[in-house]
């Protein structure tokens, strides 16, 4: 395993190509990321942000290329190497994806029980000071079940920084949240990436938060990374492609129509019904 | 028709095929399951938690099903045994019954039904949620940590039930009987007590349930554990464990009874 040229670099991926099923999502992608940057990771529904993150957590195996995190090419790491590399990353879903089963604390003490021979007393000091940071120390004996959305991510966000990554993953961490707790996660996000020495990555649709607390945006089309900004380069920029996201216009390059045959023939071509 | 003929067969292939391959993974997931033992065992904590939730919320359904199961034998029996003047072998006729097949083998489809759906959708909605990525990327395996405790929550609970199901068909049994039709006490416990023999019947009883316990407790954490990830893909995944599990029951009793018992 060589070791990447610049110490700065975090996560560099080379000729990334992931094939699913006969689709190609990912073909010739480079990408990387400096320690201490926020990055956020826009694209349209089903363009492959989250399967980024899934390359880089290494849920999935690029079919070519390599993927470095912190120098180590993780495609060539058994099981082992990689459980001793995602200790080192934290992850927040979607839908915060606590555990159900559990309460508010002892989602949070998760990771310390599992990974860490810390004793009790211990645990709870820690687990109390993530939920702090998270502003929800107050619930720590809650259910995830009674939580809002908002809140249950931001428990999920503690459960993720226990273990203090030097990597965060978020997958579409502003979706369906309130203009409150939406502002409170970007602010949390930045928060914690400056103060604990975090990279981060935050794969978003949410343009105008990741405008507000990201160093650079990186826009993933076409089967690559079709533009690598900073928010106010993108905010002038004239590409067509990065116009349309940026401004939401209903059709552009990116069209509004699915493929398909011209709407007359599909109409009234009765000689080749498809349906 | 040649073209339905080769459609027939083709499809008829390809289910076998597919059948096959499905349990294939099912036993290399066993087999992952059996390398994760050393480490699941070491936190007994955790199985005991599920034999808890499975197997103790279990005990009622599977007390009250022994208890009428012994009932109807001793109703049945006795009708069939006066016949021919041997009212008194009524308790070794149930308690044979009990220990060596219907014990066993209604604990486990009961099981099957009460327990293995419950932890087939409790690993489905988890693996749905996103439960179960979310564990992997802490660096903590869920085969481990969720599939395991599951499964020998299952295997450890299900002879215990069993026990409890034939104890409690017995009573049934008496209860009717000797309390009902008035069949000596004395003959129906002393004649019990001399045919059951505890190798031959008690214990090939106890391993028939443990292997019981494996199979439905392996179905229902398979199942959920590879279940897509949706609302239609968990509750397939909940109704294959009763199904499979069950069909599984049934055919493995008869393998073992048939090896068990061959004379």
């Amino acid at each position: 395993m060589t070791s990447t040229p610049d110490p700065e670099t975090l996560i560099d991926l080379r000729g990334v190509r992931f094939q699913h099923g006969p689709r190609v999502i990912f073909d010739g992608l480079d990408l990387t990321i400096r320690r201490g940057q926020v990055i956020a990771v826009i694209g349209s529904s089903g363009v492959g942000k989250t399967t980024l993150l899934r390359l880089v957590g290494g849920q999935l195996k690029a079919s070519a290329g390599t993927v470095r995190v912190a120098g180590v090419n993780v495609g060539a790491l058994d099981r082992k190497g990689l459980f001793a590399l995602r200790r080192r990353m934290g992850m927040l879903f979607q839908q915060g994806a606590l555990f159900t089963d559990l309460s508010v604390f002892d989602n949070v003490a998760f990771p310390y029980r599992e990974n860490t021979d810390l004793p009790e007393s211990m645990i709870r000091t820690l687990v109390l000071m993530k939920l702090q940071t998270v502003g929800l120390r107050g619930a720590a004996d809650v259910m995830p079940s009674q939580l809002s959305g908002g809140m249950a991510r931001r428990v999920a966000l503690a459960r993720a920084i226990a273990l203090d990554p030097m990597l965060m993953m978020y997958d579409e961490p502003f979706t369906g949240l309130d203009p409150i707790s939406l502002g409170m996660i970007g602010r949390l996000i930045r928060r914690i990436n400056d103060a604990f020495g975090v990279t981060s990555i935050i794969v978003t649709h949410d343009l105008n938060e990741s405008l507000l607390i990201a160093d650079r945006v990186i826009l993933v089309a076409d089967r690559h990374v079709y533009a690598d900004m900073t928010p106010d380069e993108l905010r002038t920029t004239t590409d067509p492609f990065v116009r349309q996201f940026v401004d939401g216009a209903f059709d552009g390059p990116v069209p509004f129509h699915y493929p398909a045959p011209p709407l007359n023939e599909d109409l009234f071509d009765r000689a080749a019904p498809r349906h | 028709m040649q073209r339905l003929v080769i459609d027939v067969l083709g499809d008829l292939g390809a289910g076998a095929t597919d059948g096959l391959a499905r349990l294939g993974r099912a036993f290399l997931f066993f087999l992952r399951v059996l390398a994760a033992s050393f480490v699941v065992l070491r936190r007994f904590r955790l199985v005991t938690a599920e034999m808890a939730s499975s197997g103790v919320r279990s005990v009622l359904i599977i007390c009250v099903s022994g208890l009428f199961v012994g009932m109807v034998l001793a109703v049945q029996g006795y009708e069939v045994l006066q016949r021919f003047g041997a009212s008194e072998s009524l308790g070794v006729l149930v308690a044979l019954s009990l220990v060596r097949e219907l014990g066993p083998v209604v604990t486990a489809l009961l099981f099957a039904g009460r327990a293995g759906s419950a932890i087939a959708a409790e690993i489905g909605l988890m693996r749905a949620t996103d439960q179960i990525s979310a564990m992997e990327m802490m660096a903590v395996d869920p085969v481990s940590r969720v599939v395991g405790p599951r499964f020998f929550g299952a295997v450890f609970s299900m002879p215990l039930l069993a026990a409890m199901f034939s104890v409690m068909g017995v009573f049934g049994a008496w209860l009717i009987g000797v309390r009902l039709i008035g069949i000596d006490t004395g003959a129906f416990w002393s004649q019990m007590q001399a045919t059951v023999d505890i190798r031959h019947d008690v214990l090939n009883g106890v391993f028939k349930s443990v292997v019981f316990g494996v199979a439905t407790g392996l179905i229902a954490v398979f199942e959920g554990f590879h279940a897509a990830p949706t609302a239609r893909g968990v509750s397939s995944a909940t109704t294959r464990t009763v199904v499979i599990s069950s069909m599984a029951v049934l055919f493995l009793d008869f393998v073992m009874t048939a090896w068990m018992f061959r004379g």
